[in-house]
């Protein structure tokens, strides 16, 4: 119980293992332990910055269909204004040809009965003349005449 | 041991006394076997205490070898978590920063956690076993030996003294003495006060892991004796199963004992560092 000089060997022994300790248990560990909690810190700080990375990509996916489908939305709208215009110029040309297809027909109809009224007037007055002839039981000048016989037609 | 048992009274006292000499060599009382004079060996103490150094010293090079940073072993992962509480304890107590401190910490917490688990092997059993060699005195706890808790708070005293002179210089350091506690009006009594402080560090550091130790192998002894001198005949169905119960029992509680001792004695290492940090007090 009494202090020896035990004591000494005691305080020899004691410096040796703090020595001995800081060289080879604390050192090395405690260098693990803070190259451990770096790569933790760089781990989560990887994994934060790939969070980030997803959501920026993510947002600029939905932008682009979004943008994709504005111009679908544009292309069909522009394709059907242009569909009913080629649509209105083809109504227009139709009706326009066929206005003119009917203009040509009146007109061709018009020469028709016009011509037909002047065979008709030529025959009337030869009938006319005939039927007098028959009437008056003698051969009129027709070149005397010719002017009552036209006036005779032209009242057809 | 049976010799002790003969006689009652003085037997148990011989008991106790023989538990509690050391293995001395150099200067000893021959009939005692107590040390006659400062120049004794308590090999014992020093045996133990070395082979458990050791034990730290083999663990720790087995484990520095074998480091894994990332899939640490079971093992590994027990150590790691002592070094991050004495970390801790560092961090929260001391101010600023030396490299010595926390490897000083966790040696003292390690080697005297120990050492005072040395109390918990049953009393007898080590000196039963080194009886069998011849070796007639055998102390188990260096712990119970000033010795060894005076060489450790020695050695923080003198580190103590270090680490003020050189952070405060010497001048600081004799200043402190000066003015410290009363002011510059008061120079006698500080001298005396802060003496008294500075030397009471190692003293009381010294003494409280002694005594606790000490009276703690001392209880263990006396519930040895229950069993060893009224376990006659009969009575030992009695007795032996108390002394079961009561050793279970201080056994546990002094499990609670020897690892708050062993963190005293390191928190208070690192605060007595720390105000040699520190600057002005």
């Amino acid at each position: 119980m009494n202090i020896t000089v035990t004591l000494i060997g005691q305080m020899a022994a004691f410096v040796l293992l703090i020595w001995f300790v800081n060289k080879v248990l604390w050192g090395p560990l405690n260098a693990l332990l803070a190259e451990r909690q770096k790569r933790i810190a760089d781990g989560l700080a990887a994994a934060e910055k790939g969070k980030h990375e997803l959501e920026l990509s993510e947002k600029n996916a939905k932008e682009a269909l979004r943008n994709a489908k504005l111009q679908a939305a544009d292309i069909i709208a522009q394709s059907e204004k242009r569909a009913s215009e080629i649509v209105e110029e083809a109504k227009d040309n139709a009706r326009a040809e066929g206005e003119r297809l009917i203009t040509a027909a009146k007109a061709e109809i018009e020469q028709e009965v016009n011509r037909a009224k002047e065979q008709l007037r030529a025959q009337v007055a030869s009938i006319a003349a005939a039927g007098a002839e028959k009437i008056l039981k003698r051969e009129i000048d027709r070149k005397a005449h010719d002017d009552l016989l036209k006036d005779l037609a032209s009242q057809i | 041991m049976s010799a002790n048992e003969n006689s009652s009274g003085g037997g148990t006292v011989e008991y106790i006394q023989h538990h509690l000499t050391n293995l001395c060599a150099g200067d000893c009382d021959p009939v005692t076997h107590k040390a006659a004079s400062f120049w004794a060996w308590h090999l014992d103490t020093l045996f133990f205490s070395i082979v458990l150094g050791a034990l730290i010293v083999a663990v720790s090079w087995r484990l520095g070898k074998n480091l894994s940073a990332d899939t640490p072993s079971g093992f590994q992962n027990f150590v790691e978590s002592i070094i991050e509480f004495v970390s801790t304890q560092v961090k929260d107590t001391f101010p600023g920063h030396n490299p010595l401190i926390a490897p000083l910490a966790l040696t003292i917490f390690v080697w005297v956690w120990l050492m005072n688990f040395m109390d918990l092997i049953p009393v007898d059993l080590l000196p039963v076993i080194a009886g069998l060699f011849g070796i007639q005195y055998l102390k188990v706890v260096p712990t119970t030996d000033l010795s060894t808790t005076f060489a450790m708070s020695l050695t923080v005293f003198i580190l103590i003294v270090y680490y003020n002179v050189k952070i405060k210089g010497v001048g600081g350091y004799l200043k402190m003495f000066l003015f410290h506690p009363f002011g510059k009006f008061l120079v006698p009594v500080n001298i005396v006060m802060s003496i008294i402080e500075e030397l009471a560090k190692p003293l009381s550091l010294g003494l409280r892991l002694f005594g606790n130790l000490f009276a703690g192998e001392l209880v263990f002894l006396l519930i040895a004796l229950i069993g060893g001198t009224l376990a006659t005949g009969l009575a030992a169905l009695f007795w032996l199963p108390l002394q079961v119960v009561l050793d279970l029992g201080w056994l546990i509680f002094h499990l609670l004992i020897i690892t708050l001792q062993a963190f005293i004695f390191m928190v208070l290492t690192i605060v007595y560092l720390g105000m040699a940090h520190v600057e002005d007090h």
